[in-house]
């Protein structure tokens, strides 16, 4: 079926496969691979992105149900060739390391201070409570989004 | 050696076809056309992880979620608050009347999966899954929550308790949609507390998961959820529970004849035994916490 939705500030006309999940949609069809693939089961976060402002798990959504909304992948926070401030954050407090969880690190991050600019460590963690890393940089990437909420 | 063929998603075709009803009537049309092959998507947290498990092979997927009668809103009707089948469970937890006169509910919908889970996961999907371990049908159990039904042969509505028939089972017939929640609003000043042992803080599933409500007038109910096939309601009909000059002794053997109900299995989560353990212990404490809170009001 054909969808319409605005991908990152754009707007698209795209064919979806109705079956298809958001995340097999944008990593397949819009080549949008930052948005990474993992348990599939909405555990761990790796695919997280924004619909229409909310984080969600785009593993457990249908291509189709997007139809008319507007998507914000990892691609899309960066302005410019220039990183977020918060991207920077990750970067400067050492918070990647393998690197496979931060994108759905940060986009739970940055939807966490959208609502919340100035949370606290346990909001921070609660925040990301949908977000595993398997090297277990958690103490790092709070700083991280910790560091970001004090410089905006 | 190859890869375990897991693909569930050959580009071209289709593994079923989707759906989206605008209005009640056409989403029931649908539902009557297909019956059995057809699956309802709500917040589509379950649903989606079992199309693509394949234990569930639908001819046809309904999203719900643009049908006009049952689109998110929670509405105060003054008699009642009603919670609408495509509410998440995020829309719950920010709504103010909810806070204002079911705090527990709040605190329930605040449990389940992540951020990501319960800005797409529905109210309404939490109890149509009907897991035994819903952690949001202990408070709507002790708030008299109602469960309003269509289908192509008309309405009805049941009261939770009996929507619940067993684990993943509903008294939902093939044809019938949950349009929406109904909690009435309190007539008189009451506390209620959610309480819920998981093996981690944030998105597991829970051990036990309870909800006590004490009222002024000095009855006290606990719902109680994971402990049994499905989620069931209690009260103390000796009222020793709310009697602040009471033992403690007295009202621990009171909620031990409220637990008795009880009948937990042993699994992943926590033996039998540790179980009935905890449900004493939780409850105590949720009863304590009550009677404070209707103390301090």
């Amino acid at each position: 079926m054909r969808i319409h939705v605005t991908v990152n500030g754009t707007e698209r006309e795209v064919d979806v496969v109705e079956s298809s999940t958001l995340l097999d949609f944008v990593r397949d069809d819009l080549h949008l691979t930052g948005t990474k693939e993992c348990c599939d089961l909405g555990e761990c976060g790796a695919c997280t992105l924004l619909v229409d402002g909310r984080a969600i798990n785009s593993c457990l959504m249908l291509a189709a149900e997007v139809d008319g909304g507007e998507i914000t992948t990892i691609e899309g926070l960066s302005k410019n060739g220039k990183l977020s401030p918060l991207q920077d954050a990750f970067l400067a407090k050492g918070a990647v390391q393998c690197g496979f969880c931060i994108p759905g690190q940060v986009m739970a991050a940055h939807h966490l201070l959208q609502r919340n600019p100035h949370p606290t460590l346990d909001e921070v963690k609660e925040g990301l409570s949908g977000n595993l890393c398997r090297c277990g940089g958690y103490v790092q990437i709070c700083e991280a989004v910790l560091a970001a909420s004090e410089a905006s | 050696m190859p890869r375990e063929q897991v693909s569930w998603l050959p580009p071209d075709s289709p593994l079923f076809s989707y759906a989206r009803p605008s209005t009640l009537a056409e989403a029931l049309a649908l539902l009557e056309r297909h019956g059995d092959g057809a699956n309802l998507l709500a917040g589509g947290t379950d649903l989606v992880v079992e199309l693509r498990n394949r234990s569930r092979r639908p001819e046809v997927v309904i999203d719900l979620k643009r049908v006009a009668e049952i689109q998110p809103a929670i509405t105060n009707t003054g008699r009642s608050l009603t919670i609408t089948a495509a509410t998440s469970m995020t829309d719950v937890q920010e709504n103010e009347h909810v806070g204002a006169h079911f705090p527990a509910l709040v605190d329930a919908a605040a449990t389940v999966g992540s951020i990501q889970i319960r800005n797409r996961a529905t109210l309404a999907g939490n109890i149509c899954h009907a897991s035994p371990a819903a952690d949001t049908a202990p408070a709507l159990l002790v708030y008299d929550a109602t469960v309003n039904l269509a289908s192509a042969r008309g309405t009805r509505t049941l009261e939770l308790e009996g929507f619940f028939v067993g684990p993943r089972h509903t008294a939902l017939q093939v044809g019938e949609i949950v349009t929406s929640i109904e909690l009435p609003l309190p007539r008189e000043r009451r506390a209620a507390q959610f309480a819920r042992i998981t093996r981690r803080r944030g998105v597991d599933l829970a051990t036990i998961n309870l909800c006590c409500m004490v009222e002024a007038g000095g009855r006290t109910r606990f719902a109680y959820g994971a402990v049994g096939p499905r989620p069931f309601v209690v009260a103390d009909e000796t009222g020793v529970l709310a009697d602040p000059s009471a033992s403690d002794g007295a009202k621990d053997e009171a909620l031990r004849g409220l637990i008795a109900r009880a009948n937990p299995i042993s699994d992943v989560r926590g033996s039998r035994e540790y179980r009935a353990a905890m449900l004493l212990v939780m409850s105590r404490r949720a009863l304590r916490a009550c009677i404070e809170k209707l103390r301090a009001a």
